[in-house]
């Protein structure tokens, strides 16, 4: 073992040596009051463990020590965004409960869709451990959060997958790109869990820290929800799955909260190891137990492992837990007690079964050749106590372990470099002067890696599997039927716009939300609730905290006013190695947002391009000169300053309603959000998906909006939509907007030519749909393949 | 531990034919499959891994998947679980069996078709819609095609390159029990482009490609008549059914 690279540190990263059979017992605790233990190396600092000694009234024993500092990380614990969080309730209203059966604090929230149906969903990231071991870490990350949705009562029907890289050139990326890719698909695709969209971004910004969201969806009846809470004394606590092993030991408190330093043994990397088998099997086996009324309540073990599963179960319920630990299933019969309350193994759910229900269930168990073992009992004590072998090892209130942990107010500020960042303008960068330079322009950015088509990375995914897929990538949203008898079904999309929300936190965050909006609502269903996933920097730098707070409560305002409530999610901190304080100190803030809308037939769903000639095509909405934070600035002029589009919340929703309205009505046979890339990317993403060309005239556009060709093109103002109308539906599609007050123009129509023609006050210029599909589809492969 | 099938025991071939889909742990397509037979206008019928009885089913899917995992061979581990015992000794008895995906890598596993599939040549899974070429019509499953007639389907799979010996592959051509050869872009690697193949019987059929993805409006791949559109697998079922009615 090396010497510690801080001279403060304890000199040992061993819990106490004492052997198996002589454990640290309640009573060596005790006794021992003063007996120094390595809590700084798992992750504790000072203060905090002087709290769990004053919380016990003594020191803590060693498998105390491991359940409390797994507890209390910043992954597990919330500490630094648990005071700003409390915005998504508290603006919360009413009306915005009215769907909602189960909301934030649950493993995910429940939402009802109608016809006795609910969803669950949720986005969640596992970004540390995807830089350690890009395939596991991703691996584990899809399985974790499906294990999120199983816990709830639901059987899980979709994935998505949210993911931000390094430079696409840099000679690191390909590593973390193909285990990432490899690991989402070898996961989900064994599953049997159809991927049906998601975010692929390479930025510089990334290259230490990549980000690897997952998102699962789920489908239950309303009677089928099952929450995390052990009740009723004398119920069985059982643990089944996988076995217990060395895996992922202190990933919750160490690989999370802090950010990588060189030299420190503590710091071992301690990526799981996923078995997507057990959880395939696991899920039909959850799934088996619920349909036969045999489980009370249920956990899945997550990060924090037993540890977790125990201190949540006990304190959501009403008594107190008891657990024999020596009864818990070993990969590895080495393990310590801390150990094993610590493991992260994959593919594990603890339940809390009735006396009576016991056989039953392990005949279910049986069937499905998952392991078992009965490892403890509900208690009317009020405390969590769990023996080894006789010797007890933790006698603690759960709630102190699962709930009360600390809570910080951590400093936050603007930072020093915001101004200048804000007043360098891409809205002064050079445009292009002539319609050969805008097209030379555009094709650029058409192969760009945050534009190019990102099938190469799609295709590793099975969009089939269950057979209820109406739409998956490259359109708008994922849909996905949810009854079969009548074709009720949900949409998700996610978005995140990170160069926005760098520029500006709170309007960054609120675009995020936006534009999710916007693409259910441009597949015709109706929004009703949101996940979100918060990945920042290092909540001890003000600059990164107030990142945070700014976009959550951007977040909470805007859910307020588009009426969706947030109904769970996960916050990811530390997401940054450089020195606090510079601009480049962290990635850029990237808030997460999933929206979940409803279809009541998912065959309305609308395609994001056309398949015909001979429709007009529709601009919706209002363009303005907003070419800050924009692809254009990025790719033309590796440029990022300025203020980020204005976010109109008010004609987000007047939008939505009239995309809803269209898609229903079959007014709309095509339609496509404007968002990153502005209107130039939406013409060329709608006519390559069925490979038919378009014909517009820019002119009217620049007259009513007092734009020049590079914003009309380029430009991301938010609350837009492209939108192709059958001949006979166009009188629809006007009354429909006028009925709002909502500009629509328009545009052109679509062709028999296999190109993008633009007709400009300048002249014309066109890019033939396969010189745009070649230059779109080779450059991820280019990279990677 | 054997299960229940979820329909009672009928009394053979013809109208109301009863199609069983096997389930293993580990797999996926499942319910897809059974729902596929249902869209055919049989009656699917729900079949345990660990129960050697077959429940007089009139023909039988072996699904896609990850049956244990595949952790060692695809359908390595699968051919040995009681119920494929009962579908080979089946099958040498002329029951129709259709494998899909992992069900053809059982198939090759137990031998009831010659060579095996190893890793795409690309090294990576592969989702996609899928051109194939009928090749066999004479078939139990693929009678309700033209000859020659080229068809869309989904591919999805890590393990789906397939190979065998010359000598095999020049019998397979020479018997003509190619059924299925990739149009378009071979996928994987494929000898010969081969999709799909069946035995000297006809009645055993096993391709890579899933059908049963292939059998709903709005639900399957892109075709001429809009997106999602494409029914072409339907047509493995309603064979099925029909070589049913030909044989009762």
């Amino acid at each position: 073992m090396s010497t510690p690279a801080n001279p403060d540190a304890i000199p040992t990263t061993d819990l106490p040596d004492l052997p198996d059979h002589a454990p640290d017992t309640v009573e060596d605790a005790a006794a021992t009051l003063d007996r120094a233990l390595p809590y700084r190396e798992l992750g504790l600092k000072d203060d905090e463990y002087a709290r769990i000694v004053e919380l016990l009234g003594r020191r803590p024993t060693a498998a105390e020590l491991a359940m409390y500092s797994v507890m209390w990380s910043e992954h597990c614990s919330y500490k630094s965004s648990k005071v700003h969080l409390g915005q998504f309730g508290d603006k919360t209203t009413p009306e915005m409960r009215e769907h909602l059966l189960v909301g934030i604090g649950e493993n995910a929230g429940v939402v009802d869709i109608g016809g006795g149906w609910a969803v669950t969903f949720k986005v969640e990231s596992h970004n540390h451990p995807s830089y350690v071991e890009p395939y596991q870490g991703a691996a584990t990350g899809v399985g974790g959060i499906v294990r999120d949705i199983i816990s709830m009562g639901a059987r899980p029907v979709a994935v998505m997958d949210q993911l931000r890289f390094g430079a696409v050139d840099h000679p690191d990326t390909a590593r973390v790109v193909h285990g990432v890719v490899c690991g989402v698909g070898g996961y989900g695709n064994s599953l049997g869990l159809p991927n049906i969209g998601g975010e692929t971004e390479f930025d510089p910004c990334y290259q230490g820290n990549p980000l690897v969201n997952a998102l699962c969806v789920g489908v239950l009846r309303h009677d089928d929800i099952h929450l995390a809470n052990a009740s009723g004394v004398g119920n069985k606590v059982v643990l089944f799955g996988a076995r217990t092993g060395g895996d992922g030991i202190g990933g919750a408190s160490i690989l999370a909260s802090e950010t990588f330093e060189g030299g420190v043994p503590a710091k071992r990397p301690s990526v799981q190891v996923g078995d997507p088998f057990m959880e395939k099997v696991l899920i039909e086996c959850c799934l088996e137990l619920f349909h036969g009324g045999l489980v009370e309540g249920i956990q899945d073990l997550g990060a924090a492992g037993i540890s977790c599963a125990t201190s949540e179960l006990a304190s959501n319920g009403d008594g107190g837990m008891h657990v024999d630990l020596e009864n818990v299933l070993l990969r590895d019969p080495t393990l310590t007690a801390g150990e094993i309350l610590m493991s992260e193994s994959q593919e594990r759910m603890m339940a809390v079964v009735t006396p009576e229900n016991l056989e039953a269930f392990l005949a279910v168990t049986t069937k499905w050749d998952v392991e078992t073992a009965v490892i403890g009992e509900v208690t009317g004590t009020g405390r969590l106590t769990i023996d080894h072998f006789g010797h007890r090892i933790v006698d603690v209130d759960p709630r102190t372990v699962a709930h009360e942990g600390p809570v910080y107010h951590r400093p936050f500020a603007r930072p020093a470099w915001q101004d200048a960042l804000v007043a360098d303008a891409a809205e002064a960068l050079p445009r292009p002067g002539t319609p050969a330079e805008v097209r030379e322009q555009w094709l650029r950015l058409v192969a760009s890696p945050n534009l190019a088509s990102a099938a190469w990375i799609t295709n590793q995914y099975d969009r089939y599997v269950q057979g209820n897929t109406a739409l998956a990538m490259p359109d708008d949203a994922g849909v996905v039927r949810v009854d079969e008898a009548t074709g009720l079904g949900v949409a998700i999309a996610t978005d995140a716009n990170g160069r926005f929300t760098k520029l500006d936190p709170y309007t960054g965050a609120q675009q995020a939300l936006a534009e999710a909006y916007r693409n259910v609502a441009t597949v015709g269903a109706r929004p009703l609730a949101v996940t979100d996933c918060l990945n920042f920097g290092s909540p001890e730098d003000p600059d990164s905290m107030w990142q945070l707070v700014e976009a959550i409560t951007g977040l909470a305002d805007a859910c307020r006013t588009l009426g969706v409530p947030v109904t769970g999610g996960n916050v990811s901190l530390y997401n940054g190695t450089g020195q606090p304080g510079r601009i480049d100190s962290s990635i850029n803030p990237t808030p997460v947002v999933g929206v979940l809308g409803v279809l009541d037939d998912v065959a309305h769903a609308t395609p994001s391009g056309w398949r015909e000639e001979g429709l007009g095509v529709y601009l919706l909405g209002t363009t303005r000169e907003e070419l800050s934070g924009s692809e254009w600035a990025r790719v033309v002029h590796d440029h990022l300053g300025g203020t980020p589009p204005v976010v109109d919340l008010a004609a987000e929703r007047a939008l939505g309603a009239i995309l809803v309205t269209a898609s229903r009505d079959d007014v709309a046979v095509a339609a496509h959000d404007l968002s990153t890339g502005g209107l130039a990317q939406a013409l060329v993403d709608a006519s390559v998906r069925f490979g038919v060309g378009v014909r517009i005239d820019l002119a009217g556009l620049l007259a009513r909006d007092g734009v020049d060709l590079t914003s009309a093109l380029f430009a991301e103002s938010g609350a837009r939509a492209l939108v192709a109308v059958p001949l006979g539906s166009e009188v629809a599609l006007a009354d429909l907007c006028s009925a709002r007050g909502f500009p629509v123009l328009r545009l052109g129509e679509t062709t028999e030519e296999a190109e993008v023609a633009v007709v400009t006050p300048d002249g014309e210029l066109t890019l033939a749909l396969e010189e745009l599909r070649a230059a779109s589809a080779t450059t991820l492969p280019h990279h990677f393949a | 531990m054997a299960q229940q099938p979820a329909v009672e025991r009928g009394t053979g071939a013809a109208v109301g034919a009863r199609i069983g889909v096997i389930t293993f742990p580990g797999t996926l397509d499942d319910r897809d499959a059974a729902r596929a037979v249902r869209l055919a206008g049989a009656t699917p019928v729900t079949l345990w891994h660990g129960d050697p009885d077959l429940h007089g089913v009139d023909a039988v899917v072996l699904p896609g998947g990850f049956s244990y995992g595949d952790y060692l061979r695809a359908g390595a581990i699968a051919r040995f679980a009681p119920a494929m015992n009962a579908v080979v000794d089946a099958a040498r008895g002329g029951l129709p069996v259709l494998g899909i995906c992992n069900g053809f890598q059982m198939l090759t596993e137990s031998h009831l078709l010659p060579g095996s599939m190893i890793k795409n040549d690309h090294l990576h899974f592969l989702c996609r819609d899928q051109g194939l070429r009928v090749e066999n019509t004479a078939t139990a499953w693929t009678s309700q095609f033209a000859a020659g007639e080229e068809i869309v389907i989904p591919l999805k799979n890590q393990d789906g390159q397939y190979v065998a010996d010359e000598r095999t592959l020049d019998e397979l051509e020479a018997e003509g029990r190619v059924v299925f050869r990739y149009v378009g872009g071979n996928p994987n690697g494929s000898r010969r482009d081969i999709a799909g193949i069946t035995n000297e019987r006809g009645n055993v059929v096993g391709l890579m490609p899933h059908p049963e993805h292939a059998v709903e409006p709005g639900f399957g791949p892109d075709a001429s008549a809009g997106p999602r559109s494409g029914l072409d697998g339907l047509r493995f079922f309603t064979s099925a059914i029909s070589s049913l009615l030909a044989t009762a």
